[in-house]
């Protein structure tokens, strides 16, 4: 696919940092004074086996769960703990691992969903078939088109989300998330349940998306080939601490890596 | 009204003559964005110049060759009439087609030049560009994913154009000059190359000249009063001669508008929104909606299925006299009329058929049952013979003169006879120029007074006078008994089976007669999911015994029907087998256009033939696959053969009677 331009990312700014975030429910600690930081511009990995904490760490960044220590960054805005919407006027989007679609509706309507924080007229002016509202929304159909043509969904625009494939879906949603015009996307497992040739699809989209709008992608993964691939830094997480951070290279030949994978020899 | 006059005799010429008469009429629309865009035939003379001039900047001129890759898309074939108008000439490729086919194409063609529509396509011309040594220069439309490509010898169409547009500002004499070449040049240069996809051996290629093509385009339209009134829709493959004829040149001939679909698996929705007047499909595509149909059907409630049963039996036994204005009883029209509002109308519209005049279907024979079907609700569907070596059209049926079984007589200008070994030979204004270096071929194929041999067997049908195909000449065989074997005609019986989609039937030169079947995955899948039969994998589907069981029905159904006809008779499919794998043009066993390459079908699959024969149940094989990004693996299956019992003849059973 590409070499992983780790050189140029790296000099990038930061965009995110947590810092010894924490996080536990009740007696179970998903989340054990965890530090690592995404830079402008790059692909970033997150990786771990079940159970590693990594939708946790995902969940804390995006604002769905509050850390009980630890600090984050976001653009230069130290804060203990993001709210949702918050997060999301703050410019960062996700996609979910089990996908969270409007079922009932279209893919257009599904992805024009996803340009809420961008509509600015009130429902009066919504109620008019004229005026500022109108053009405000054609505006918005028209990018709502632009992601359609570069996710390659026009076929499915005018069909019920709940009626399509479970890939097609996971597109959607990656359709709905870029409707945001995130500075940072986040994707839970955005190949879980795919085919390779619909893995390979969605790998191009990521690059796409992450070369083409500079959008920064912070992604959880189980398929190793597709994060080595794609990744231009990866963190590892096992039972909710890191145990590595690094290039998919580094991080491939790191020794604590291979045993939380594989296990201790006997 | 037809752009004609001796003075038009070459495709930008006509361009011209359109922009000045119908210049604010749409030439083109492509959906892009999710909105119809389009050009009056004055801005697309504006498109074309610009190009057209950043060309001949590019060093592009007289007598070269120029690759056009990609789907249909209005600027590909902006691009087709840019070089033409610099006597450049177009060969257009099977866009599907992997880098290591198209490699040979373009190196035989010794393009300079190749205007593609995206990065898949600048990625497969990357890959092979060492074998390419005349390439200097690729034109991609879509520019998505190629920013970080080395541009040293690649360009976007946006840029080309500019580079013509400058040019046309700076030197005032620039404009002048082009129309000047325009001008020069002349209906007997060479037009377009168009390599066939060939069932046996490499594709050859074959030279039209614009002559060839317009006078076909010309007549055609008159034949069938195309006017600038038609909507067509491009989709199918530019390299096919279908489509440079259809959506190309008889489009500037008759100045009708040309609606290029947003993507590949929008047209039917696109289709829909246009409301094509005048259509041209192979047969698979009227066999694929039919499919649909009957599938979705199938899905429908008792209530829908009902009526839908009701009518479309009906329509079978009226709507085709309805159709060729034949007397019918009042109750039989009126009946016919609930079926239009209720099922035929609703049909039609569903796949954007509604406004349809002429429909054509041609590149292979129809099964008499699809065709009928769409005749019978109220499609004029008519069939057509053609080849490339004859700029498409050799004959055609005319309104009103429609039978299931031939297709057509001589289309205007068009003398056929059928040779003494049985195959039929034509003689046109429309006969190719000769097959691209290969002269060799090009003698053996057009005769020293003018006849083209076809290759396909046929007659003239002493009823309807209008000419039969029976099947590729070199195909019909016997069995070793001196049955006549047709392995297409058997072969199209199993197709109309919505289960089955491909068939290959064995037999030349054998005891008895054997058949291959691919099952349609929509068709079969569907079944499966009602009848609760899981799978995982096409595989496993196709090895299921309930699947066996019904396509053994169908088979028995063929066999009978097969037993009805006195030649036929002894042509029974005796075993069967369901094959493990789709056929696939990427493993080379069918061609671009989707036909049989029966050959290497039979090379391939030869354990499978030589255990048909030798009295095993099942057959072990494996077979290697490539994958549409060219991967190769290989997948291996044991697979079960089945015996039938063949009919007795009913014309023997008739005589035993009497």
């Amino acid at each position: 696919m590409r070499a992983p331009s780790s050189n140029e990312a790296a000099l990038g700014e930061i965009l995110l940092a947590v810092e010894d975030v924490s996080l536990s429910f009740g007696g179970v600690r998903a989340l054990a004074g965890v530090s690592f930081d995404i830079r402008k511009g790059e692909v970033r990995a997150i990786i771990g086996p079940n159970g590693a904490g990594k939708t946790s760490m995902l969940n804390v960044v995006n604002g769905f769960y509050r850390p009980q220590s630890g600090r984050i960054t976001f653009k230069g805005e130290v804060r203990t703990s993001m709210r949702p919407y918050a997060a999301a006027r703050g410019g960062i989007a996700r996609t979910f691992q089990n996908l969270a679609l409007f079922r009932g509706m279209t893919t257009l309507d599904n992805i024009l969903a996803g340009r809420t924080l961008k509509m600015h007229r009130g429902f009066f002016w919504q109620l008019l078939r004229h005026g500022p509202a109108l053009k405000e929304e054609v505006e918005h159909r028209r990018r709502v088109e632009e992601i359609i043509d570069f996710l390659e969904i026009a076929a499915i625009r005018k069909i019920q989300v709940g009626r399509l494939p479970y890939g097609l879906q996971k597109r959607v949603e990656l359709g709905r998330a870029l409707a945001m015009e995130p500075d940072l996307l986040l994707l839970d497992e955005p190949m879980a349940g795919m085919n390779l040739e619909e893995k390979e699809d969605m790998s191009r989209f990521i690059i796409d998306v992450n070369q083409q709008y500079g959008t920064t992608v912070a992604l959880i993964e189980h398929d190793m080939g597709v994060v080595m691939d794609l990744s231009d830094r990866v963190v590892v997480l096992d039972y909710g601490r890191k145990i590595a951070d690094g290039t998919p290279d580094e991080v491939k030949r790191d020794k604590d890596v291979i045993r939380a994978y594989l296990g201790e020899p006997q | 009204m037809q752009s004609t006059g001796p003075d038009l005799d070459t495709v930008p010429k006509l361009l011209m003559h359109n922009a000045g008469t119908l210049g604010s009429r749409p030439a083109m629309r492509h959906k892009d964005f999710g909105i119809w865009q389009a050009w009056t035939w004055a801005q697309m003379l504006e498109e074309i110049r610009a190009l057209s001039i950043g060309l001949a900047e590019l060093g592009v001129k007289r007598g070269d060759k120029f690759a056009i890759i990609g789907s249909n898309r209005p600027r590909l074939y902006w691009a087709m009439c840019a070089g033409q108008a610099l006597g450049a000439v177009p060969v257009p490729v099977y866009a599907d087609a992997v880098a290591d086919e198209m490699a040979y194409v373009l190196a035989h063609a010794e393009v300079t030049l190749g205007v593609v529509e995206d990065q898949e396509q600048v990625d497969k011309l990357i890959a092979v560009s060492d074998r390419l040594p005349h390439l200097q220069q690729v034109i991609y439309d879509e520019p998505r994913g190629l920013k970080d490509y080395d541009h040293s010898r690649l360009m976007s169409f946006d840029d080309v154009q500019g580079i013509g547009r400058k040019k046309l500002v700076s030197d005032p004499q620039c404009l002048a000059q082009w129309e000047a070449g325009v001008a020069a040049g002349k209906g007997s240069d060479l037009s377009v190359i168009l390599y066939t996809s060939g069932t046996t051996g490499r594709s050859k290629g074959v030279m039209l000249t614009f002559e060839n093509t317009i006078i076909s385009a010309r007549n055609a339209n008159a034949f069938d009063h195309l006017d600038q009134n038609e909507e067509v829709i491009a989709y199918l493959p530019l390299a096919w001669v279908g489509d440079y004829i259809f959506s190309y040149v008889q489009a500037y001939a008759a100045g009708y508008c040309v609606n290029c679909p947003e993507t590949p698996d929008t047209v039917v929705q696109d289709r829909r929104e246009i409301g094509t007047t005048y259509a041209f499909a192979p047969p698979r595509v009227y066999e694929n909606v039919l499919t649909l149909t009957t599938v979705r059907m199938a899905d429908a409630g008792w209530l829908k299925r009902k009526m839908f049963d009701f009518f479309i039996a009906f329509a079978g036994r009226w709507g085709e006299k309805i159709l060729d204005g034949e007397r019918v009883p009042l109750g039989v029209r009126l009946l016919y009329g609930i079926g239009n509002l209720l099922v035929y109308g609703p049909l039609l519209n569903q796949f954007g058929l509604s406004r349809i005049r002429v429909a054509y279907t041609a590149g292979e024979a129809i099964g008499p049952e699809i065709f009928r079907f769409w005749r019978a609700v109220g499609m004029n569907l008519k069939q057509l013979y053609g080849q490339t070596e004859a700029s498409v059209y050799v004959t055609a049926q005319p309104d009103g003169e429609i039978h299931a079984d031939t297709v057509g007589k001589a289309s205007p200008d068009v003398e056929i006879k059928i040779s003494d070994s049985g195959e039929v030979m034509f003689r046109s204004p429309g006969v190719f120029a000769g097959y691209y270096k290969d002269p060799d071929k090009s003698a053996e194929v057009i005769t020293a007074d003018g006849w083209v041999h076809t290759g396909d067997a046929g007659f003239f049908d002493p009823k309807s006078g209008q000419l039969r195909i029976i099947d590729r000449a070199k195909d019909v065989g016997r069995l070793k008994d001196g049955t006549l074997f047709a392995p297409k005609y058997i072969e199209n019986k199993l197709k109309f089976y919505p289960n089955i989609r491909e068939a290959v039937a064995v037999g030349a030169d054998r005891d008895f007669v054997c058949a291959m079947i691919n099952i349609d995955l929509t068709a079969v899948g569907s079944w499966a999911e009602r009848n609760g039969v899981v799978y995982a994998s096409y595989q496993e589907l196709a090895a299921n015994p309930l699947v066996y069981d019904m396509i053994a029905q169908h088979v028995d159904e063929v066999n009978r029907s097969l037993a009805d006809e006195e030649i036929m008779a002894g042509a029974q499919i005796r075993r069967f087998l369901i094959l493990h794998k789709e056929l696939d043009a990427d493993d080379g066993e069918l061609t671009r256009t989707q036909k049989l390459r029966r050959g290497h079908i039979t090379d391939r699959y030869s354990p499978l033939v030589d255990a048909f024969y030798n009295g095993s149940t099942t057959a072990q094989i494996s077979t290697e696959v490539t994958f549409d990004d060219g991967h190769k693996g290989v997948i291996s299956a044991r697979l079960t053969i089945r015996e039938m019992r063949p009919y007795p003849a009913r014309v023997a059973k008739m005589e035993r009677a009497a």
